[in-house]
């Protein structure tokens, strides 16, 4: 609590409000005190920064002169000043002047703006294919035409993208670290000047992958495919959220990408074959084991709906703790977990998590939170209950 | 006459079916409607003051943000504009009631049922609707909590309330104008609300149908937005958006009307160019038919699709200026002096035209798709929907409620509320310019740390604007309670309609016999 009081103390040094006193006299492109849009690391994004900034100084010409004119009157034009209404109260020609000016100025901005659009649009001749899939909350990266794949013939290199910031941290219990709320276990990496083409969907509900320095922002749709595009041209970590309402965990499935250099990027590719592999490699764990590893994957992927204490926000969320399925029939809960619930919230987790993953989440939620039935599953079983469904 | 005094007691309140009366219940309903939304909203701003949780779990967070702009918009705005056309079109028009006055006494007396079920979803299993006031699909039909069946109902019952009060404008203004007051000689207040009835007619209708689909969707197993059923999730926005956006202007004409009547009134001129402010008005309601999916440049529509709502919601800047223009214009070279109603008014013309500047914005869709569902979204709707609607309604009451109760509200008072709102509103939604712009997503409960300063500064300014509301509550009370100077009929120098030609207060029943206007 301590860290949370020093942290609100901070916070509330008069210095820390001068930036916000200064503003009123200073242009409002300075982008370090995150007052405006991204200059952004694409060329689509330049466009549409400049974009921006030329609507944005059209609308403040028009606002000194609407406003302008208006103060005028205001001060000079007041009856404690003996002022005396001229009763004029109708022009044809004024009219017609002031709906020809804006007219023509629209007209100005909309031939540029048609232009990027246009660019935005051409999603042609990718040299990378990336589908990006929006879950309850969290994202999935498959690259398409990779040409690396599995024995089942599926694309090799598929991931989850999940939030990595603490509950702790978002409790006030720990410091919250740099890039709170905005980091993430697996990045999507993709290299530099190279065109990226993204197809977007999703699992559940619309979600909309936004990262502002690409540029890019894109509705996930479940049961559509949409297209977007970019190509970077700086190494870096871009950052960026989910923009559309997704539920309650809205706020907590953050995007980010690395930008790496061609060489690097294959090598990137080159590791993650290997790491799929080893993910999916079957081992004999302790019941210690599981239940630590039992506890971060249900605390990541579970603990949003079905709380941390295992109490669920009932009935849309049901308690886990002293519940039917946690407690009874192994096969029914790992078929819960592995296949979801449809038409709940209830996601198929049998896609997005490892055997040894579900194993431990399994084995964690028979056996947390006074579910005493000293169950353990191993990694094994897991692998033959999803083979026993293949046939 | 077989119209006497009033009823007594509570019977009068529930029989009534004068339009006075109804006006003040609905103006009464929205303000509590209003101090309700209003709470909420400080309950997300307290929540948003510094990064992490502090007071609420997400999903009460979500049903806060739903709520309140359920609230704000359905509850606060629109039924404030019913009440002040029931009290103000039959004397603007000189005539003696509303022509349907029994539909009238039920298309109030919905209201609270309607509000009392949306509120009571609040202490249902499963918690309130949570998928914000939008209500996209799948999120509010097979993701939903079980209470968005009575929210469904309640939306029915609201857009049953506002059809026939739309009906009741339409008739009273078509068939019961004093001999002599055509068309052109009619007060822009009645102006703008025959064209607001219109849009009313037009699209709630199509909120209902949008609503009774979810309804299907949810409990008959059909799946017009289930995507796995062969339904389309994105046709919800369009069927949405084509009620919603025509919504957007429901909620801002009349205020057109209202500070056109106060402009004038307190610049000692008349309105500077009536005609083109009814070309103006009628321009806006063709075009909010043709604008909706500017509201969906993200969801992926083709090409032309996008290229045709940038160039359609640009032309809406176009008859909306000339209103701002035609409101400068008719305050130069006036004599203005600047009571209470003519501050907010003042007020009205400078924010709402920010809120319409980031409107055009907004518009140009390449940079929508950095604007679109960010922060800068919420300052720009607010801009226009609080210091837009909200003070053309404070400037409106403050404007006629002499009228209405026959006592001048304390202006010093009044001039006080004025700034500390003013100084608030604009606290409260310019920092969310930025914070928007530098990319935080709207309808988060939480928020990365580079954007804590100016959530700070705006969850200031939104508890000082939300309790100044309560000198502005304390004024209307005074009012009720016939403290102050009596009124005289004209109550202002510069006022100019039949209304002023009544007693302050207005008696039960006004124009039995209708004046002739010259």
């Amino acid at each position: 609590m301590d860290s949370v009081f020093k942290h609100f103390a901070l916070k509330c040094q008069p210095s820390h409000l001068i930036p916000f006193a200064l503003l009123l006299f200073s242009s409002l492109s300075h982008s370090e005190w995150g007052l405006n849009m991204t200059t952004s690391a694409t060329a689509i994004g330049r466009e549409i920064h400049g974009l921006h900034m030329t609507i944005f100084y059209v609308c403040v010409a028009i606002a000194v002169v609407v406003f302008g004119i208006m103060l005028y009157s205001i001060i000079r034009h007041r009856k404690s000043l003996g002022a005396v209404a001229k009763p004029f109260h109708e022009s044809t020609l004024v009219e017609i002047i002031w709906t020809a000016i804006p007219l023509l100025i629209l007209v100005a901005m909309a031939i540029p703006a048609t232009k990027t659009l246009v660019a935005m649009y051409d999603t042609e001749t990718s040299d990378i294919d990336i589908k990006v899939t929006g879950y309850q909350w969290k994202w999935r990266y498959q690259y398409l035409n990779t040409g690396i794949k599995d024995s089942d013939n599926a694309e090799q290199i598929d991931f989850f993208s999940t939030l990595t910031t603490s509950q702790d941290q978002m409790n006030g219990l720990e410091v919250k670290s740099e890039h709170y709320l905005l980091e993430v276990d697996n990045a999507l990496v993709i290299p530099i000047n190279k065109k990226v083409r993204f197809l977007f969907t999703a699992q559940d509900v619309i979600h909309s992958w936004w990262v502002p320095d690409l540029a890019v922002k894109k509705d996930a749709v479940p049961g559509f495919i949409n297209e977007s595009w970019t190509k970077v041209e700086q190494v870096g970590i871009y950052r960026g959220q989910c923009a559309e309402l997704c539920g309650q965990g809205h706020g907590y499935m953050p995007i980010v990408v690395k930008a790496v250099t061609e060489e690097d990027y294959k090598i990137w590719l080159a590791s993650q074959q290997q790491a799929q592999q080893n993910a999916n490699q079957v081992e004999t764990l302790s019941m210690d084991q599981l239940m630590e590893q039992g506890k971060a994957g249900y605390d990541k992927n579970c603990a949003a709906c079905h709380q941390v204490s295992g109490l669920g926000i009932p009935p849309v969320f049901p308690a886990l703790k002293d519940s039917p399925i946690a407690l009874g029939d192994i096969q029914l809960h790992n078929d819960i977990v592995i296949n979801g619930k449809p038409g709940t919230a209830m996601a198929a987790f049998g896609e997005q998590l490892t055997p040894t993953e579900l194993a431990a989440i399994i084995t964690y939620e028979r056996n947390a939170w006074g579910n005493d039935t000293g169950d353990s599953i191993q990694p094994a079983e897991i692998v033959s209950f999803k083979q026993a469904q293949g046939e | 006459m077989t119209h006497s005094a009033p009823q007594t007691g509570i019977k009068r309140w529930l029989y009534t079916t004068n339009h006075k009366d109804i006006g003040s219940m609905y103006l009464i309903f929205s303000l509590i409607m209003l101090l309700i939304g209003g709470t909420m909203a400080l309950l997300i701003r307290s929540e948003l003051f510094q990064p992490g949780l502090q007071l609420m779990q997400p999903e009460f967070f979500n049903q806060m943000t739903t709520l309140h702009g359920i609230i704000m918009v359905f509850g606060a705005i629109m039924p404030a504009f019913v009440g002040m056309a029931n009290w103000l079109i039959p004397m603007m028009v000189g005539a003696p009631d509303m022509a349907l006055p029994r539909i009238n006494n039920w298309s109030f007396w919905l209201l609270p049922f309607a509000f009392g079920m949306v509120l009571s979803t609040l202490f249902m299993e499963g918690g309130a609707p949570n998928f914000g006031w939008t209500f996209y699909a799948p999120l509010s039909t097979t993701y939903a909590p079980p209470s968005v069946t009575f929210f469904i109902f309640s939306v029915h019952i609201m857009g049953i309330s506002s059809v026939m009060g739309a009906v009741n404008v339409i008739a009273t203004i078509m068939n019961m104008r004093a001999p002599g007051m055509n068309y052109m000689k009619m007060p822009m207040f009645v102006w703008t609300w025959l064209i607001t009835a219109f849009l009313l007619l037009a699209v709630m209708p199509v909120l209902a149908g949008v609503v009774t689909m979810m309804l299907m969707d949810i409990h008959f197993a059909t799946s017009f937005f289930d995507a796995a059923g062969g339904g389309d999730p994105v046709m919800f926005q369009h069927i949405f958006w084509f009620f919603g956006h025509p919504e957007v202007y429901i909620m801002i004409l009349p205020a057109f009307g209202i500070v056109s009547h106060i402009i004038p009134t307190f610049a000692r001129k008349k309105l500077f160019g009536y005609h083109s402010m009814v070309i103006a008005t009628s321009s806006i309601a063709f075009l909010s038919f043709i604008v909706w999916a500017h509201h969906m440049f993200t969801v992926g529509m083709p090409l032309v699709g996008e290229l045709f709502f940038m160039y359609s919601t640009m032309l809406i800047a176009v008859p909306t200026g000339v209103k701002v223009f035609n409101w400068v214009a008719t305050m130069l070279r006036g004599s203005m002096t600047f009571e209470t109603p003519m501050l907010f008014s003042i007020a009205f013309v400078v924010l709402f035209t920010i809120g319409g500047l980031s409107g055009l914005m907004l518009a140009i869709a390449p940079a929508d798709f950095q604007y679109h569902d960010t922060y800068f979204v919420v300052a720009h709707f607010h801009y226009v929907l609080v210091p837009g609607a909200l003070f053309s309604i404070i400037a409106g009451v403050y404007f006629w409620i002499p009228k209405w109760t026959g006592v001048m509200y304390n202006e010093a008072m009044g001039k006080f509320h004025f700034w500390v709102s003013f100084v608030g509103v604009n606290l409260t939604f310019f920092p969310m310019h930025f914070i928007g712009l530098a990319g935080m997503p709207r309808r988060i409960p939480d928020y990365a740390l580079q954007f804590a300063d100016f959530n700070m500064v705006a969850t200031i300014g939104a508890f000082l604007f939300g309790f100044s509301q309560l000198i502005f509550v304390y004024n209307i009370i005074q009012c009720m309670r016939q403290r102050g100077i009596p009124a005289s009929p004209q109550v202002w120098e510069g006022a100019e309609g039949l209304e002023w030609t009544v007693d302050s207060p207005a008696p039960y029943h006004t124009f039995q016999i209708p004046p002739t206007i010259k």
